[in-house]
C-alpha cells in the first residue's frame, strides 16, 4: 500500500460529548484509514459509537455540546480543525454522506430534482441547463425509471427504495472521493436492500470512491466490504480484511457477535452468545479491557493492563491479549494461561 | 390435533372517497388466509413491510375487525366476540410487541404492568400474586427490585423482557410475537431469542412468530409462511421453505438475504439477478392478471404453493 492510496487518515481522534460539564468520548482513540477503491465497514452495536465517527468525519455534531480532537487527515488537511464554511465545501464535493432514513434526509417541500441540483448549485460553476442534465443523468445512474418524471416529484411520492436512490443520487452528485454510508440499507427490505447494496458496489467501481459503510448487519458487511473495523464501547476492537474477519475472528465480541445471528443455513438450537450489552458512555471504565466485565469467566491475567491493537496476521488487528484464552461460558477450550 | 383453525381470514380496509364519501374500493390487507395451531409448535409468518402480516396477527388477538373468514378456538366460533375479562380465548391468547416501549404503560410500575392480566383472567390473592409476578420475573431473568421500577429505567432487551412476562403471566396457550426482536441489537436479539425458546419448551406453548428476518424465523419456527399481498404465496415446515422452494417470491426473497460468509458473495449476486429475470419474465405463472396471488395448491404432505389450478401438473 502506498500513501497515495490512502483517501482519509484518522489518528487518534476523540469525540466526546457534554453531559453537566464532564466529556465523555464516545470515540475513544480511534485510528483508521480509507484506502482508494475500497469499502471499509464498520459494524458495532448501538452505543459503540460508529454513528458519531461518521458525523465526526464530516463535522455534523452540535458543535457546543461536542469535543473533537485528534486528527482527520484528508488531502493534507485536517477537517476536525476546519471552519464551518470551510468544511462546507469540503461537504458533498469531497465526501458525501447517505444517511439511514432517506424519508427524514429529504426536504419534503422541495422536488427530487430541485434537492440533487441543491449541491451542484453551491459546488460548481454549471448552467442550469448542464445542471438539469447532469440532475437526469444521476437519476438514471442509480436506477431510477423515468427520471424526467420523477425529477419534478415530492419525496412522499417515492417508496422507500426509491428515496434511498435518490439520497444516493444526491451523495455523488459532485462524484465525492469518499462516501460515508450510514446504515443505508437499515430501514429498507431485503429484496430493496440487495438492490441498493449492489447499486452501491457498482458505482464504487465506476467512481473509485472510498466508501465508509457503517452498519450493525453482519449480513451485509459479508456482502459488500472489503475492510471491517469492529467497534465496541468507543474503540476499534477488530480490524481484518472482510474474508479474514468472517474465517478467523478473535476477538471474544466478535465472535461472540457471529455466534448471535440466527443464520439460514445452520440449525443449532442455541445461540451462542454473551450476557449484557454495551455499556453506557458515562458509567463506562475507562481503564483495562473494555469487554473484561462481561466475559467474567476468563481470568483477569489474561487481559492486558493497556491494551492495544496487536496484528495477528497481515492487515488483523486485535485489541488485548484476552483473545487467546477465550472461550463461550458454555464450552470448554482456549488456551490456558 | 390442532387447537385452533383460522379459516379463510380476511381484512379489508374501506378506501372512501366521492362526493358523499362512500366506500369506492377495498385495501385488502389480508385476503383469504387459513392457519392451524398445534400445542408446543411455533409458527412463521414472513413477508416485506406491507404485506399484512402484522394485520394478521392483530386480527388474531382481535386489535382488528374481521371483514369475513372465521377463528375456531376449541371448537367455539370466537370471530369478532365482545371478548369479556373471563373469555378463556383472550387468556390463552397473548401477544409480544414490536416497540417494547410503546407497548408498556410508562405511568405503570413494572409490577402493575405484569400483573394486569393476572388480575384480569386469574383470581389469586394479594399474596399468591406477589409469589407469581416475583416467579415471572425470574423466568424472564431479572431480579426482585424490579417490580417497583418504571419501564424507562430499563433498557431495550430489558423492556422486551417485560413485555414477554406480561405476555406469559396468564399461561397463555398461544402467543403471537409480532416482530419482538427486530428493534433490538444483535447480541441482545440472541439473548432473547434463546430466553423465548427456553419458555416454549418449558410450558409447551405455541408461536406465531411475525417477522421480516427470514433468518431469525428459521431459528425459531417448524412451519413456514410466506405472504404477500395479504396473502400465501408459499407455506411448508423448515425444509420445504428453505431448501425447496417453489414459489418465484420466496426465492427471490431467500436470494436477497445477506449471507454472513463473504466468500462466494459474486456467485450469489449472480443467482439474485437470474431471480429477478424470472421474477419479470415469468410473473404471469405465479399471479393472476390483476397481480392477485393464486390459491394454495398442496405439493407434498407439508408443501403448499400458490399457482393456478392448470399449472399444477407442470411444476
Amino acid at each position: 500500500m502506498n500513501n497515495l492510496d490512502q483517501l482519509l487518515t484518522i489518528n487518534d481522534l476523540h469525540t466526546g460529548f457534554r453531559i453537566k460539564d464532564t466529556y465523555y468520548d464516545a470515540v475513544d482513540g480511534v485510528s483508521l484509514t480509507l484506502r482508494r477503491n475500497e469499502i471499509l465497514a464498520v459494524v458495532g452495536e448501538s452505543g459503540c459509537g460508529k454513528s458519531t465517527l461518521a458525523t465526526s468525519i464530516i463535522g455534523l455534531y452540535d458543535h457546543n455540546k461536542t469535543r473533537v480532537q485528534g486528527e482527520i487527515l484528508y488531502n493534507g488537511e485536517n477537517l476536525a480543525l476546519l471552519k464551518e464554511d470551510k468544511l462546507n465545501d469540503v461537504r458533498g464535493e469531497e465526501i458525501g454522506m447517505i444517511f439511514q432514513d432517506p424519508l427524514s434526509a429529504l426536504n419534503p417541500l422541495m422536488r427530487i430534482g430541485e434537492q440533487i441540483e441543491e449541491g451542484l448549485v453551491y459546488h460548481t460553476k454549471m448552467s442550469k441547463q448542464e445542471r438539469n442534465t447532469r440532475v437526469l443523468e444521476l437519476l438514471k445512474q442509480v436506477g431510477i425509471p423515468n427520471p424526467d418524471r420523477i425529477a419534478k416529484q415530492f419525496p412522499h411520492q417515492l417508496s422507500g427504495g426509491m428515496r434511498q436512490r435518490v439520497i444516493i443520487a444526491i451523495a455523488i452528485s459532485c462524484k465525492p472521493n469518499i462516501i460515508i454510508a450510514d446504515e443505508p440499507t437499515t430501514a429498507l427490505d431485503v429484496t430493496i436492500q440487495a438492490q441498493i447494496l449492489d447499486l452501491l458496489k457498482e458505482l464504487q467501481n465506476e467512481t473509485g470512491a472510498g466508501i465508509v459503510l457503517i452498519t450493525h448487519d453482519l449480513g451485509v458487511v459479508a456482502e459488500t466490504a472489503d475492510r471491517v473495523v469492529v467497534m465496541y464501547a468507543g474503540q476499534i476492537i477488530e480490524e481484518a480484511p472482510v474474508d479474514e474477519l468472517f474465517a478467523n475472528p478473535r476477538h471474544p465480541y466478535t465472535r461472540s457477535l457471529l455466534n448471535s445471528i440466527p443464520q439460514m443455513n445452520s440449525e443449532n438450537e442455541k445461540l451462542q452468545v454473551i450476557q449484557g450489552m454495551v455499556p453506557s458512555l458515562v458509567k463506562l471504565p475507562r481503564v483495562g479491557c473494555r469487554f473484561a466485565d462481561r466475559i467474567p469467566w476468563i481470568p483477569a491475567e489474561a487481559h492486558e493492563e493497556n491494551p492495544t491493537l496487536h496484528e495477528v496476521s497481515p492487515g488483523h488487528l486485535v485489541r488485548c491479549t484476552c483473545w487467546q484464552h477465550f472461550h463461550f461460558e458454555s464450552e470448554k477450550g482456549g488456551n490456558p494461561l | 390435533m390442532s387447537f385452533m383453525q383460522i379459516n379463510d381470514l380476511k381484512v379489508h380496509y374501506p378506501i372512501r372517497g366521492g362526493f358523499f364519501n362512500t366506500v369506492v374500493d377495498n385495501v385488502h390487507a389480508v385476503d383469504g388466509i387459513n392457519l392451524e395451531f398445534e400445542k408446543g409448535k411455533a409458527y412463521g409468518l414472513v413477508g416485506e413491510s406491507g404485506c399484512g402480516k402484522s394485520t394478521t396477527g392483530k386480527s388474531i388477538i382481535g386489535l382488528e375487525k374481521i371483514t369475513s373468514g372465521n377463528i375456531i378456538y376449541e371448537g367455539v366460533d370466537v370471530t369478532n366476540k365482545v371478548r369479556s375479562r373471563n373469555s378463556a380465548y383472550n387468556r390463552d391468547i397473548q401477544m409480544i410487541f414490536q416497540d417494547a416501549h410503546s407497548s408498556l404503560n410508562p405511568r405503570k410500575r413494572v409490577e402493575d404492568i405484569i400483573a394486569e392480566p393476572i388480575r384480569n383472567f386469574l383470581k389469586l390473592s394479594p399474596g399468591e400474586e406477589r409469589k407469581r409476578i416475583n416467579e415471572l420475573l425470574a423466568i424472564v431473568g431479572m431480579s426482585e427490585e424490579a417490580r417497583i421500577k418504571y419501564p424507562h429505567e430499563f433498557s431495550g432487551g430489558q423492556k422486551q423482557r417485560i413485555g414477554i412476562a406480561r405476555a406469559i403471566a396468564s399461561n397463555p396457550k398461544l402467543i403471537i410475537a409480532d416482530e419482538p426482536v427486530s428493534a433490538l441489537d444483535l447480541s441482545v436479539q440472541a439473548q432473547v431469542l434463546n430466553f423465548l425458546k427456553d419458555i416454549q419448551e418449558e410450558f409447551g406453548l405455541s408461536f406465531l412468530f411475525i417477522s421480516h428476518d427470514l433468518g431469525v424465523v428459521k431459528h425459531m419456527c417448524d412451519n413456514i409462511s410466506i405472504m404477500y399481498k395479504g396473502r400465501f404465496v408459499e407455506s411448508g415446515n423448515r425444509n420445504d421453505i428453505y431448501t425447496n422452494p417453489q414459489h418465484i417470491y420466496t426465492k427471490r426473497l431467500l436470494s436477497a438475504i445477506p449471507e454472513v460468509n463473504p466468500t462466494n458473495r459474486e456467485e450469489r449476486k449472480n443467482i439474485r439477478r437470474a431471480v429477478e429475470v424470472d421474477y419479470l419474465t415469468n410473473h404471469h405463472n405465479y399471479y393472476d392478471e390483476n397481480g392477485r396471488v393464486f390459491d394454495l395448491q398442496t405439493i407434498s404432505n407439508t408443501h403448499q404453493v400458490a399457482m393456478s389450478a392448470q399449472n399444477k401438473g407442470g411444476m
